[in-house]
């Protein structure tokens, strides 16, 4: 089982969402997060005064899948995630030690 | 009551000028019915300032941060109570009764109605007439109408200093401040104008308040923002202006509205008479005015904000408002109406040039209210003496009076209640935010801690 974490622009969640549920994925966990990669932060003026903004808005995905399935989950969130621009985020994928389904108490690959 | 005779005096002129009356053809309203109208005028009038103070409330919730939200609310609901209750007991005789050209009315606590209104109210069916008509021989207007109607303008100049002060200042030292401000302060340097004292003596002239509530309230939250600092964070080194964005700009929007809504009774009602159609034009007139300085401020500031910052930016926009309001302020009753945009729109400008200045001072101003009130305050007062009747060497000399006064007292005040008993809670309440620190609760219970 493999544990896909991927980091995109909080405006291309429905895009990353369809695409994900057009190769199959019956389930994901939704995060809103902040911080900063390459792009850095940027700055603001309230009032007058400038400042920086050090860590910008993004949208974390969880999602747990077979370890067949990653591939094409982790291609299906790069198409849809990709604007081209800088900041559009990373995906990174994990291994899973172990999963249960709390209401069955199915575990492994049955739990996803 | 002094004011009143000035204004009175202003529409007598205006029909002896001919501009509402062609001699002996038209009836006078009758002076019973005169009486009626002017009371009725400083009622609602003064309901509609009295919501200033809601106004007040909401621009301040929303421009602090959450975490000081309940303080603010409380602090306003507070000092709008002080103010009433002060100018009651003392602060509108030293305001009103005789000042005679001077500097100071009268030491007389507790205001009531005029003997002559108690005697109609109390008289039996048969003298009912003969009191009644002692009652309009004696006065224009009831006696306690003129009372609330003064009475919501002090509460306006306490308003102001609130917001300047957000987020760090104690309650209760606060509320102490608010006490002599709306007892002592603003009555004494009210009484020299509009109790009709040594500079309205001079021809200085200040329709509804530029400088007599509004410079006044910001003259106050100087003062105690130099003798309070700060609040923590807010200045880094190097010159170095942190921001502490406002927690809801929603309620920030509303509370100008509000205010702009109060403020046609601020400079409506100003014109202190509604007994003749002389006064109902004079009160159009007014409102028109106050509607486009306003207008006039808020696009100003959208377009300046846009150009220096390359973004609009909405607190400044809402002071804006503001500014434009107090800027045409002194002078409402101009009878071109371009001029209030002209003095509307430099309102508007000062307030988006004043804001970045003053943090540059280190003066830590959360609200604006310093640029909004008071610099616009002068820019009013001062643009009577350029488009209005007044001269500008008088306007200065009241400017420069009012303001040393108000200033220095209360710097001297912030001082002996910072030595006494302390004005600024210490760092770790600041932290946590008045809400929980002097309150005990949060004004967002259910929301996520930022």
């Amino acid at each position: 089982m493999k544990m896909i974490t991927a980091i995109i622009k909080p405006f291309k969640l429905d895009e990353v969402r369809e695409a994900l549920t057009a190769v199959g994925v019956e389930g994901m966990t939704v995060t809103e997060v902040k911080g900063f990669g390459r792009q850095k932060g940027h700055a603001e003026v309230y009032r007058g005064a400038e400042y920086t903004i050090a860590f910008l808005p993004k949208v974390k995905i969880d999602i747990a899948v077979e370890d067949g399935a990653a591939d094409k989950v982790v291609e299906a969130i790069q198409q849809s995630a990709s604007t081209g621009k800088i900041g559009d985020g990373k995906i990174f994928v994990h291994d899973i030690a172990s999963a249960v389904r709390i209401r069955t108490g199915e575990t492994g690959n049955e739990a996803l | 009551m002094n004011r009143f005779l000035k204004f009175s005096i202003v529409a007598c002129a205006l029909g002896a000028m001919g501009i509402y009356a062609t001699g002996d053809a038209v009836a006078a309203v009758d002076t019973e019915t005169a009486f009626v109208l002017n009371s009725f005028s400083f009622l609602v009038h003064g309901v509609l300032v009295m919501f200033m103070a809601a106004g007040f409330a909401m621009l301040e919730s929303g421009l602090v941060r959450a975490k000081n939200t309940a303080a603010i609310c409380l602090k306003n609901i507070a000092l709008y109570s002080v103010a009433g209750l002060m100018y009651y007991i003392i602060g509108y005789a030293l305001m009103y009764t005789d000042v005679d050209k001077g500097w100071i009315g009268a030491f007389q606590f507790l205001y009531n109605p005029a003997p002559a209104e108690l005697g109609m109210l109390n008289a039996e069916d048969a003298g009912k007439a003969a009191a009644t008509a002692a009652v309009i021989a004696d006065s224009t207007y009831a006696s306690m109408s003129d009372w609330f109607f003064q009475m919501v303008f002090v509460a306006t100049a306490a308003s102001i200093v609130s917001g300047t002060l957000a987020e760090r200042i104690k309650v209760w030292p606060f509320m102490i401040f608010v006490v002599f401000l709306t007892g002592f302060i603003y009555p004494i340097q009210g009484s020299w104008v509009w109790g009709a004292g040594w500079l309205s003596e001079m021809g200085f002239s200040d329709f509804a308040g530029s400088t007599l509530v509004h410079s006044t309230g910001g003259w106050a939250a100087l003062a105690g923002a130099i003798v309070l600092g700060a609040r923590k964070g807010k200045f880094g080194a190097g010159g170095r202006v942190n921001p502490m964005p406002g927690a809801n700009l929603p309620l920030a929007t509303l509370g100008t509205f509000v205010l702009w809504f109060g403020w046609f009774g601020f400079n409506g009602g100003s014109q202190l008479a509604l007994g003749s159609a002389a006064d109902a034009a004079a009160i159009a007139i007014v409102y028109v005015n106050t509607n486009l300085a306003a207008a006039s401020g808020v696009v100003v500031a959208m377009i300046l904000t846009q150009i220096m910052f390359k973004k609009m930016d909405l607190t400044l926009v809402l002071n804006g408002a503001i500014g434009g309001l107090v800027a045409i302020t002194a002078g409402p009753d101009l009878q071109q109406h371009a001029h209030a945009i002209i003095v509307g729109g430099i309102g508007g400008a000062l307030v988006v040039i004043a804001v970045p200045l003053i943090d540059k001072l280190k003066i830590d101003d959360v609200v604006g209210a310093i640029s909004a009130h008071l610099v616009c305050g002068i820019w009013g007062t001062l643009a009577v003496g350029i488009f209005g009747s007044g001269s500008i060497v008088t306007q200065f000399i009241g400017i420069v009076a009012i303001g040393a006064f108000v200033f220095v007292t209360s710097l001297a005040l912030w001082l002996i209640l910072k030595v006494t008993i302390g004005i600024r809670v210490d760092e770790e309440a600041e932290m946590a935010g008045l809400d929980q620190a002097e309150l005990g609760l949060e004004a967002y219970p259910e929301f996520g801690r930022n």
